[in-house]
């Protein structure tokens, strides 16, 4: 089982010892996990800084000169392209997943940590190719992170020149990382964990990420292409995706391409993409709730099976994003059936939370509130989205401001406070300090109360029709006035709660060294990166020999036993109740 | 425990807001009804699995918070528990699904005595064609659009009565069927009036529809609702549904095809003249 190339029985740590080797070159997944932790929050702060702007447009249109229809096309398509690839994606897989998979399975580190490294490094490349992008002349694409062709290559498109094309570059970099890290998360999974850590002993976080990145081994291979055939049509002129069109009054050369067939691969990857960034959250909250409702999560294998056909099932359901793309209408039945049966295990997990607070004794960390607060915005998020997935009910809805609420509730909103409560969680592992209790909860409630100002009336402009990726409103009669007064106040609340941010980025560094000092397992956990024996863990993780898994990770308020959580690592006692 | 307290506010303000907003359907002015009655029968439903699960999320919450004495339970499992929920979840997502999928089937079978009007996108402006006294629109070519008025082929016989409307307004019968045939000469546009509720893409290259029947007479804006570049939000059309009279004294004042070029060979024959 046990394969990593950190030999065993190493009596002290000897780890890379010079700065560079440890810290900026290094192939320790604890490093990379921050450095892609890093890079993801710096470009993610340029997301939230473009969605301030997108908000002054909108909330209080013609105030600013420097946003015209241009840059706001621009803004719209960066800020969705970071967020769901550069910030959430990378956070998710790149930050925890690499933090957390060797410590969570008990091995010493990825199997292949020098490809792990790669990986950072061509992430960190593709960043930097992607923000470049705003330097270029004409500047970065404003084709709507959809990049839909023809109109993402040709003009009349900001950015259609070079910006386009780094944009495409950049995926291109940014799948050639997520394989090589991607494989790493997958085989330590398989392959790395330690003596009696069966598969189904695996905290839900593990099982998580690991769907997650084999959904991601197949889903953005469709993107390469996709992207690839698109820089082929841009710049040797091919017509994989251009059919006969003229542009700006002139016929171009283009002819017998399919645009549909560009949507098609997108979406078999954009659909898969939102569990991407969705299951590891489902799986960290599910450990969130556990440890600190102290209680073994509801129905473990239930969840597993969830995970699991969720992930299955959501590369068959791409097309209900293309309902009125003029693709054969036909398949609107198929794909609003596979879309609803999706609903089920989705349904299953949330039901599977509640019951885990059910019965427990719940404890109001910051973790904790952040994981209620993702439960709560995820049911609005994926009730919405009973709306759009049985397709004559998403005809009025689609391209309107509802497809906005839903997906920031359902793939913005609840990922990004489960990414808030994890850091909060594991904070204290990585760092030895907890974070700041009186800062944390500032943040807490602006952005939960915030965004949920933000986004829940965006439904309602959406069943008047309003639609999204509009730079003006104005003159259309069918809008009520009303409506831009609410606009205005949604983009306040989106104000104050980009500030909120600052607070919590402020208390990422501070606590640092002001932190109240934390033990190895401040929260009483039972699974294994909580047992390392030094916290924050060094070079290898587990000292001088490997850990051995007598149990599940939810042994938690186990009747007969006097403290309330037994870790992974202790022996089944004779008579005692076991589950796993 | 404030957390309880502002989940239970939160949800208040969830119900209220919807009754209480003035932001919903525009008035309807199409035969589709029935999408706006599932639509309704949707939030009814999901607004009560909202409230449901919300509120018991808050009591438990309420119920376990830490105390004193308090230990959580051990259950792993609850196989009784976990199949009602299961089946009684399906059984919702059914109830909403089955008749969305009928109406669905309505929406893309088009009745036989509808007529066809063809809507065209480009950046960033609409324009409009009825196939004339054949019911035929004559053949088309996107390359052709410069050199004769709509890119309708000349050699084609059925276009010639074809009625041209270069403009952003397009009238349509109230009470008649209509199947909108949409066609892009450059790239995605989306033809969506929300008071018909139905809406679809334009896309370069092939041939999308839908149909309606108009049920009230009115202007209604014809916005694009799909990206297509700058000028998108300012991609704007109008839709005028008419009364027998109005709309034949409009369709009167329409050119077919063979008088748009027969005025622009006289144009043309004039301008030469006037150079000479
Ligand atoms: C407070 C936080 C946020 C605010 C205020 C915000 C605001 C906006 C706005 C105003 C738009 C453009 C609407 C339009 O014109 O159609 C937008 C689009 C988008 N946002 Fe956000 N957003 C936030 C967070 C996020 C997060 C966390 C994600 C992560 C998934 C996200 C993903 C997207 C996507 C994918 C789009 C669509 C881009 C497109 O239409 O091409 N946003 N957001
Ligand atoms: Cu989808
Ligand atoms: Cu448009």
């Amino acid at each position: 089982m046990v394969s990593t190339n950190i030999e065993d029985s190493e009596l002290d740590s000897h780890g890379p010892q010079t700065f560079l080797t440890k810290y900026v070159w290094s192939q320790d997944h604890k490093v990379i996990a921050i450095q892609y932790m890093g890079t993801a929050t710096a470009i993610g702060l340029v997301a939230l800084v473009l969605s301030w702007f997108m908000r002054l447009q909108i909330g209080f249109p013609d105030t600013f000169d420097f946003i015209d229809s241009e840059s706001y096309y621009q803004y719209v398509t960066m800020h969705g392209m970071i967020m769901v690839i550069y910030l959430l994606t990378a956070f998710f897989l790149g930050g925890f997943g690499n933090y957390l998979i060797p410590l969570m399975v008990g091995a010493r580190d990825m199997v292949f940590p020098y490809l792990n490294m790669l990986s950072y490094w061509f992430y960190l490349l593709s960043v930097i190719i992607l923000a470049s992008s705003f330097f270029v002349p004409g500047g970065a694409t404003g084709a709507g992170w959809t990049l839909y062709p023809p109109q993402s290559i040709l003009e009349g498109t900001p950015g259609s020149d070079w910006g386009i094309i780094l944009m495409l570059v950049s995926l291109i970099v940014f799948i050639i990382a997520f394989t090589m890290g991607g494989l790493n998360y997958v085989i330590t999974v398989l392959q790395a964990r330690t003596e009696g850590m069966t598969m189904m002993r695996l905290p839900l976080t593990i099982w998580g990420i690991f769907v997650a990145t084999i959904m991601g081994l197949l889903a953005f291979p469709a993107l390469f292409v996709g992207g690839v055939m698109m820089m082929f049509d841009k710049v040797l002129g091919t017509s994989f995706f251009i059919p006969a069109i003229v542009s700006m009054g002139e016929s171009l050369e283009y002819g017998g391409g399919s645009p549909l067939l560009f949507q098609h691969l997108f979406w078999f990857f954009g659909h898969p993409e939102v569990y991407i960034v969705a299951l590891p959250g489902f799986g960290i909250v599910s450990d969130l709730i556990s440890v600190h409702a102290r209680k073994n999560i509801f129905g473990y294998r239930q969840m597993v099976w969830a995970i699991v056909i969720i992930g299955a099932l959501s590369f068959i359901v791409w097309a209900h994003h293309m309902y009125v793309s003029g693709m054969d209408p036909a398949f609107g039945f198929f794909f609003a059936i596979t879309t609803l049966i999706i609903a089920l295990p989705t349904a299953i997990k949330v039901y599977n939370w509640v019951l885990t607070l059910w019965r427990g004794n719940i404890h109001f960390t910051l973790p904790m509130l952040f994981a209620i607060a993702f439960v709560f915005t995820f049911v609005v998020g994926g009730l919405t989205g009973l709306f759009l997935g049985n397709v004559v009910v998403d005809v009025p809805l689609s391209d309107t401001y509802f497809v906005v609420a839903h997906f920031h509730m359902v793939m913005g909103v609840a990922p990004v406070l489960v990414v808030f409560g994890a850091i909060y969680h594991w904070y204290p592992k990585a760092t030895g300090r907890m974070m700041n209790q009186t800062m944390g909860h500032i943040h807490f409630w602006v952005t939960f109360i915030g965004t949920y100002l933000i986004f829940f009336p965006m439904h309602f402009l959406g069943f008047v029709g309003i639609p999204r990726r509009y730079f003006t409103f104005d003159g259309l009669d069918f809008i009520p006035e009303s409506a831009l007064t609410l606009n205005a106040a949604i983009s306040i609340a989106a104000f104050v709660v980009g500030a909120a941010q600052m607070v919590f980025l402020f208390n990422l560094f501070w606590s640092i060294r002001n932190g109240k000092k934390a033990d190895g397992n401040p929260w009483r956990a039972t699974s294994m990166e909580w047992q390392t024996p030094q916290t924050p863990p060094v070079h290898g993780n587990w000292g001088a020999s490997l850990p051995v898994v007598h149990r599940w990770a939810y042994d938690y308020s186990l009747p007969g036993v006097e403290e309330d959580f037994v870790p992974q690592t202790i022996p089944v006692a004779e008579g005692e109740m076991d589950e796993r | 425990m404030i957390i309880i307290v502002i989940i239970v506010l939160l949800v208040i303000f969830s119900v209220v807001f919807s009754f209480v907003s003035p932001w919903t359907y525009v008035p309807i002015a199409a035969d589709w009804s029935e999408i706006d009655l599932l639509l309704t029968a949707t939030l009814w439903i999901t607004g009560a699995v909202f409230v449901a699960v919300s509120l018991f999320m808050a009591y438990a919450l309420y119920k376990y918070r830490q105390s004193a004495g308090n230990r959580a339970d051990f259950e792993p499992e609850n196989k009784r528990l976990e199949l009602i929920l299961a089946v009684a979840t399906s059984v919702g997502v059914i109830a909403m699904l089955a008749p969305g999928l009928v109406v669905w089937n309505k929406y893309i079978t088009v009745p036989d005595d509808a007529k066809i009007v063809e809507a065209v996108g480009q950046q960033w402006s609409w324009a409009f064609r009825l196939p004339g006294e054949d019911g035929e629109f004559g053949l088309v070519s996107t390359h052709d659009i410069y050199e004769t008025p709509f890119g309708v082929s000349a050699s084609d016989p059925a276009g010639s009565d074809d009625i041209i409307i270069d403009d952003n307004e397009l009238h349509l019968l109230l009470g008649q069927p209509v199947k909108m045939v949409l066609r892009s000469i450059d790239v995605l546009h989306n033809f969506y009036v929300p008071q018909f509720r139905a809406k679809m893409d334009l896309v370069p290259g092939i041939v999308t529809y839908f149909w309606i029947t108009p049920t009230r007479t009115g202007t209604f804006e014809i916005i694009c609702a799909e990206l297509c570049g700058v000028g998108h939000s300012q991609m704007r059309g109008y839709v005028v549904v008419d009364e027998k009279k109005e709309y034949n004294e409009w369709l009167a004042e329409q050119e077919t095809y063979a008088k748009l070029v027969a005025n622009e060979r006289n144009d043309n024959v004039e301008y030469a003249q006037n150079s000479e």
